[in-house]
Order: C-alpha cells, then sequence, then structure tokens
C-alpha cells in the first residue's frame, strides 16, 4: 500500500519524494476537510431557511451527502491511492445493483 | 502435532466435525447436509409426482400438496443446491489457488451451521403444526392470509440459512482476491474458481435484498406492521420485487458454478486446454451482471406496464449471448479433443443439449406479450427444470464424480456411476419435456389434481414414470456411495490421469494444510504444464517452514444454536408466555458466544518444518 512509509529500512525509499508526497496529501486532506465542513453548514442553513419548499431542500442536502461520502472515502480512506482496485470494484457494483433497485421502484411501484 | 494421524473413535470424530474450521471437512460437512436435504427435496418431488400420476387423485389433500410442493422448491433451491454447490467450492476452490484454506475459517464453519440449522429449523414445520404452503416465492398476498405457522418458519429459516450463505459468499471473495500462489494471476485462475468468484460476488449484492424482504415478512406476520397489508396502505407488490431481486440473480448463483464445474470436465476429459478461456471469463463476468438487470420478467403479468415490460424482455434475451458464448466454448473444446467418456464427461456431454432446450424456453419466456399465455403453466415448470435439473443438478452429479477421490480418497464405481446417468437422463427427459406441452395445453402450475377427459392423462402419467426413474438413479448413487466407502480403495493425487488444475498435485485426500509449500504457477492449467515438461509436481515457490494454522472452535456451533432458540422465540411471542424469555434466551446465547470470540484471544498453532519433513515418510498412508 502506498501509505506505508518512512519507518522501512528499505534504502531505495526516496525520502524527499515521500516527504513531498505526504505534504501533498495532507494537502488535499485539509482541503476537503474545509470543503465538508462548508457543505455541512450549507446543509444546515438550507434546512434552516424559510424560503426553500422540502422539494428542493431533500434532494439538495441528499446530494451534499453523497458528495461527502465520495471525499471521505478518496482523501480520508485512501481510495485514490493504488491497490484499492478490488474493493472499489465491489463498491461501485453495490452502489449500482442499489441504484437500480431505487429507480425501479419509483419508477414502477411508487409511480 | 502428531495426534491427528491417529484412529479415532466415533465420539472424536463427531467432535472433531462439530468443532472444525477446514475447508475440506466443512465441504463434506455441506455434501452431507446438502445431500440429505436433497434426498428429502426428492422424496417431495415424488409425492407430487405420484399425486399427479392419474386425474382426480387423492394421494394427499390440497392443503398438504401446497406445502409438500413449497418445501420441494424451497428445499431444493435453498438447502439442497446452494450447500453442494457451496461443498464444491469449499472442496476445490483453495485447492485451485494454492490456498491453505479460505481466508476466514472460523466464518467458513459459523456459514455452515447457520445453513444448517436454518434448515433444520424449516423442515421442523412438518412436526410442528403445518409446512409453508405459498410456494418458495411466498408472495406477500397469499403468506399474511396463511394461518398456520408454516410461513414463520419460512422466513424464519431462511433468514437464518441465508447469513450462512452470506458469510461463505463474503469469504469466497477475499479468499481469492488475497490467498492466490505465486504467480496465481486472475487470468490464471480456473475456470471454477472464476465462477466461485462471481457467484460471491452475486451472493453478496442479491443476498440483502432477501434479507429486508424476509424481515418486512417477519415483521409484518409476527410484529404486527403492514407492509404488505393492502388494507393497510402496504403494497404487496414490494415483496415480489425484492424477492426477485434476489430471486434471479440466485438462479445465476446456482449455475454459474455447475458452468464452471463443466469447463473444468470438458478440459480434462478431451485432454485439452479450455477453448477460449479468456471469453468465458467475459461471459461468466456479463452473465453476473445481467442477472441484477433482469428480475422483473418473473413479473411481466403483474401489470408493470408495456415500456417495463419490453426494458426487461430485451434484457434477458441479452443473457442468451454469453451463455451461448460459453456453449460454443464447450463444443470447441471437445472438438479435436482426445475425448474420454467418463461418468463426469457423460453428464457434461448430456448437460448441453438439456441446458439449450431450457434456453431456448427461456427466450420464450422472456418475450413478454407471449408470457402472458406460458404465465403460471406448466411450460414454465419445464424450463425452469430444464435449466436447474438439466445444468446444475447434472453439474452437481458430474462434481461429485469428478471431485469424489480428491474430497475422500476413493473412485465411485464407474460401472453404477454409468447407470446412475442413463436411468436420471431418461427419466429427467420423460418427466419435464413432456411438461412444456401440458404447460402449452393450459394446465396451470400448482394445482393439487386435474380432471379426467382434458387430454391431460397420458402426459403426466409419463412425467410420474419418469420421476420414478430419476428416484431409481439416485438409489443406485447411494449405493455407489456406500460400496465405494466400505471398500476404501485409496486413490492417488491424479486419479483421472489428467489433470490440469493444483488440486490434482496434492495427495487426495490433501493434508489438512493443503500445500507444505506453496506451488510457483507458470500459467493458465498449471499442474498440467509440469506434467508436460516431464516434472512429478508443482515447482515450490517458498522454502518449507512452519504453517500456521488456525485452532479448531465449538463457538460457531452454540452461536447459531442461540439464533436457532431465538427463532422459536420470535414465532411463538405472540401467542404463548414462555416466548419472548426464549427470545432473550436465544439472543444471550448467540451474544455470549460472540463476546467470548471478541475477548478469547486465538492465535492458532504452527506446524513445525521438522513435523513436515517427517510427514513425508508416511506419504500415502495417512494424509
Amino acid at each position: 500500500m502506498a501509505n506505508q512509509q518512512s519507518s522501512s529500512g528499505n534504502p531505495s525509499v526516496d525520502t524527499e519524494y515521500r516527504r513531498k508526497k505526504n505534504a501533498e496529501e495532507m494537502r488535499y486532506q485539509i482541503v476537503s476537510f474545509t470543503l465538508m465542513i462548508f457543505l455541512t453548514i450549507v446543509s444546515f442553513v438550507a434546512v434552516g431557511y424559510e424560503g426553500f419548499s422540502g422539494w428542493f431542500t431533500v434532494p439538495f442536502i441528499i446530494l451534499l451527502a453523497v458528495i461527502q461520502v465520495i471525499f471521505q472515502l478518496y482523501y480520508f480512506m485512501h481510495m485514490s491511492h493504488k491497490g484499492h482496485e478490488a474493493p472499489s470494484l465491489f463498491l461501485y457494483s453495490g452502489v449500482l445493483v442499489g441504484a437500480v433497485t431505487i429507480l425501479a421502484f419509483s419508477t414502477i411501484i411508487w409511480w | 502435532m502428531s495426534t491427528y494421524a491417529q484412529k479415532k473413535g466415533f465420539g472424536a470424530t463427531l467432535w472433531d466435525y462439530l468443532t472444525t474450521v477446514d475447508h475440506k471437512k466443512i465441504a463434506i460437512l455441506y455434501l452431507i447436509a446438502g445431500g440429505f436435504f436433497f434426498l428429502l427435496g426428492g422424496l417431495e418431488a415424488l409425492f407430487i409426482r405420484i399425486q399427479l400420476a392419474v386425474p382426480n387423485n387423492d394421494f394427499v389433500s390440497a392443503g398438504f400438496y401446497n406445502e409438500i410442493l413449497t418445501m420441494h422448491g424451497t428445499t431444493m433451491i435453498f438447502l439442497a443446491a446452494m450447500p453442494l454447490v457451496f461443498a464444491f467450492m469449499n472442496a476445490v476452490m483453495p485447492l485451485q489457488i494454492g490456498a491453505r484454506d479460505v481466508a476466514f475459517p472460523f466464518l467458513n464453519s459459523l456459514g455452515f451451521w447457520l445453513f444448517f440449522f436454518g434448515g433444520v429449523f424449516l423442515n421442523l414445520s412438518w412436526f410442528l403444526g403445518g409446512a409453508p404452503d405459498a410456494g418458495w416465492t411466498s408472495y406477500a398476498s397469499l403468506s399474511l392470509t396463511s394461518t398456520t405457522h408454516g410461513i414463520d418458519f419460512y422466513a424464519l429459516g431462511l433468514q437464518i440459512s441465508g447469513m450462512g450463505t452470506l458469510i461463505g459468499g463474503i469469504n469466497f471473495l477475499v479468499t481469492i482476491i488475497n490467498m492466490r500462489a505465486p504467480g496465481m494471476t486472475y487470468m490464471r485462475m480456473p475456470m471454477f474458481t472464476w465462477a466461485t468468484f462471481v457467484t460471491s460476488a452475486l451472493i453478496l449484492f442479491a443476498f440483502p435484498p432477501l434479507t429486508v424482504g424476509l424481515f418486512l415478512l417477519i415483521f409484518d406476520r409476527m410484529f404486527g406492521s403492514n407492509f404488505f397489508n393492502v388494507a393497510n396502505g402496504g403494497n404487496t407488490i414490494i415483496w415480489e420485487h425484492l424477492f426477485w431481486i434476489f430471486g434471479h440473480p440466485e438462479v445465476y448463483i446456482l449455475i454459474l458454478p455447475a458452468f464452471g464445474i463443466f469447463s473444468e470436465i470438458f478440459a480434462i476429459f478431451s485432454r485439452k486446454r479450455l477453448f477460449g478461456y479468456s471469453s468465458m471469463v467475459f461471459a461468466t463476468i456479463l452473465i453476473g451482471f445481467l442477472g441484477f438487470m433482469v428480475w422483473a420478467h418473473h413479473m411481466f403479468t403483474t401489470g408493470l406496464g408495456p415500456i417495463a415490460n419490453a426494458i426487461f424482455a430485451v434484457a434477458t434475451m441479452a443473457i442468451a449471448v454469453p451463455t451461448g458464448i460459453k456453449i460454443f466454448n464447450w463444443l470447441f473444446t471437445m472438438w479435436g479433443g482426445s475425448i474420454k467418456f467418463s461418468t463426469p464427461m457423460l453428464w457434461a456431454v448430456a448437460f448441453i443439449p438439456s441446458f439449450v432446450a431450457g434456453g431456448v424456453t427461456g427466450v420464450m419466456l422472456a418475450t413478454a406479450a407471449a408470457d402472458y399465455q406460458y404465465h403460471d403453466t406448466y411450460f414454465v415448470v419445464a424450463h425452469f427444470h430444464y435449466v436447474i435439473v438439466g445444468g446444475v443438478v447434472f453439474a452437481l452429479f458430474a462434481g461429485a464424480h469428478l471431485y469424489w477421490p480428491k474430497m475422500f480418497g476413493t473412485m465411485l464405481n464407474e460401472t453404477l456411476g454409468k447407470i446412475t446417468f442413463w436411468l436420471f437422463l431418461i427419466g429427467f427427459h420423460l418427466t419435464f419435456f413432456i411438461q412444456h406441452f401440458l404447460g402449452l395445453m393450459g394446465m396451470p402450475r400448482r394445482i393439487f389434481t386435474f380432471l379426467p377427459g382434458q387430454g391431460l392423462e397420458t402426459g403426466n402419467l409419463v412425467s410420474s414414470i419418469g420421476a420414478a426413474l430419476m428416484g431409481v438413479a439416485v438409489l443406485v448413487l447411494l449405493v455407489n456411495v456406500v460400496t465405494t466407502t466400505v471398500k476404501n480403495e485409496k486413490v492417488g493425487n491424479d486419479p483421472w490421469g489428467d489433470g490440469r488444475t493444483l488440486e490434482w498435485a496434492i495427495a487426495s485426500p490433501p493434508p489438512f494444510y493443503n500445500f507444505k509449500q506453496l506451488p510457483l504457477v507458470r500459467g493458465l492449467d498449471a499442474y498440467w504444464l509440469e506434467k508436460m515438461e516431464g516434472k512429478k509436481g508443482m515447482t515450490p515457490a517458498e522454502p518449507i517452514g512452519d504453517i500456521h494454522m488456525p485452532n479448531n472452535s465449538f463457538i460457531p456451533f452454540v452461536l447459531v444454536l442461540g439464533l436457532f432458540i431465538a427463532a422459536f422465540g420470535t414465532m411463538y411471542h405472540a401467542e404463548t408466555s414462555w416466548g419472548l424469555p426464549v427470545l432473550i434466551l436465544g439472543m444471550a446465547v448467540t451474544l455470549g458466544a460472540m463476546f467470548v470470540r471478541s475477548i478469547k484471544d486465538d492465535h492458532g498453532f504452527h506446524i513445525h518444518k521438522e513435523d513436515l519433513i517427517d510427514d513425508d515418510k508416511d506419504k500415502g498412508v495417512k494424509a
């Protein structure tokens, strides 16, 4: 895995490169963390604001939630790194099956 | 660790199997339990055919017929075909990828006991007030009005055994992803391993909808909710969708391992590499994917509307394409091969026309407009028996003969095997071919009797005679199993002489640690490759070293026993005073077992390499 480094005794580890990589990663994490806080505030505001109807608010905050999940998976749970092909394959397959189910239920049964 | 080589008494053997976490022993447990339920389901099938042999028969009453019919379907799918498929996956897949066990041996054992207790619970309904009687699909409009506890047994029993299947599926996935031997890339995996992989993925995605559906049914029947109760604002169609979102992938969960077994057989007994290996892999994945897009074809007549019907009809027909790819690949594997018609090969060759017949009627049924005619007739019964018996059951018989030496170290008798094959093949076509025409003449499914003078007598009688032949065939197989076990003539590691994959490179049955040294895999059909270069065995990929093994555990049994007890409490809690305490007691046992498992460190043990080297001396005597 790409996130195991520094303490290894392997002489071929390029510490300079690793340090740069870590700094870069840290920056991404802070950026996405800030964005997530921001999105959470936005959704609270959307719910609190009188002018929006429920037909706007509910899909809107669900959309924000999905974005947050993606941030969480990619920047905090390292799905952007190498070696996560199998988990992402199964995650996306599961999302696909779930989406087809919801689509079918909302179009065939409840519409 | 030399104690394992000693002869053990009955009690010790029983305890060994109750606590085992070894994938090979769990495979044997699955085989025995699945085989038992297969006989039970077969007996129910014979009762159905006796009842329908002549018009106006009163062998069983209408209500009892409903119970037999429901239990035949439920038993055969959930308690016979699934565990038998799991038996072969457990026995063979870890050997094929060169692993010492599955990724989570404890969970493997837990999965088996969940399945077993679920099955026992379901069948106890016969003695406790009546079996489920709403068909294996248990449509909510019927199942909510059923007055006995039968449906409760169905929902709770399948919930328990379904958990076991889900656990097993996840276990196989992790095993195949993480535990392949050095050199075993994805595209060097044997076809049966690929089938196991895709099947396990299907299990992972298909069983949660069933779990949800069964929970809603349990809540509706036992806890006063109204998910499916139309009178109180529920919707009965939700059950049908949830059931078939699970139910359609379920039939691919059964047939893909069957395809895998046949792929192995065609290659072994044609003494040729499997034709079009990569297209076979592609077709398997595509079938798995499309399997999730077609469930509503079971519901064409519920009024989905023309658009939904058209979409699902086209998606269903599309599945014929990857299946066709597979059929042609098998034919081309045999083409020009040096074919040996052993018992497994006979089943494999007979499978092709039988399964294609079932596939063709499948495309007919997929035509939504025509399905309004076929729906709920014996035509449908004929179709799904052609694919499930002609595909899955043939594969199970073939696999039993093929892998018997690997599982038990003895060869099933070939002559008796061929007698079984011919009796079963003839019986099968006698029983089900004519049911197409009975269906087209208008005989509905699930009726308990029919009137004389409507042209249905001959067809039904022929069908019943065929069923009797299949029964005799199974009896011959049982005789074969018993005589083979009594004779106990041990065979070597490659008894068919043409084994291609890793499982044939080690002793039959393999030692409990499987591979002393993990093998180096240099290509597809790894063992065949080495044999063709004049080598006797695999090149090891590692020096001999200590092997880390898991300890046996009795916890899975206790954990599941708790759920089994809790299920009784759940069922009777509304009408008896002891129901709720029993429910709590059962859950306490389960949670206690989980607690013990969590806090007790169990690091397993090591087989030291000195013992491994000693083992060479008595090789062949005791594995």
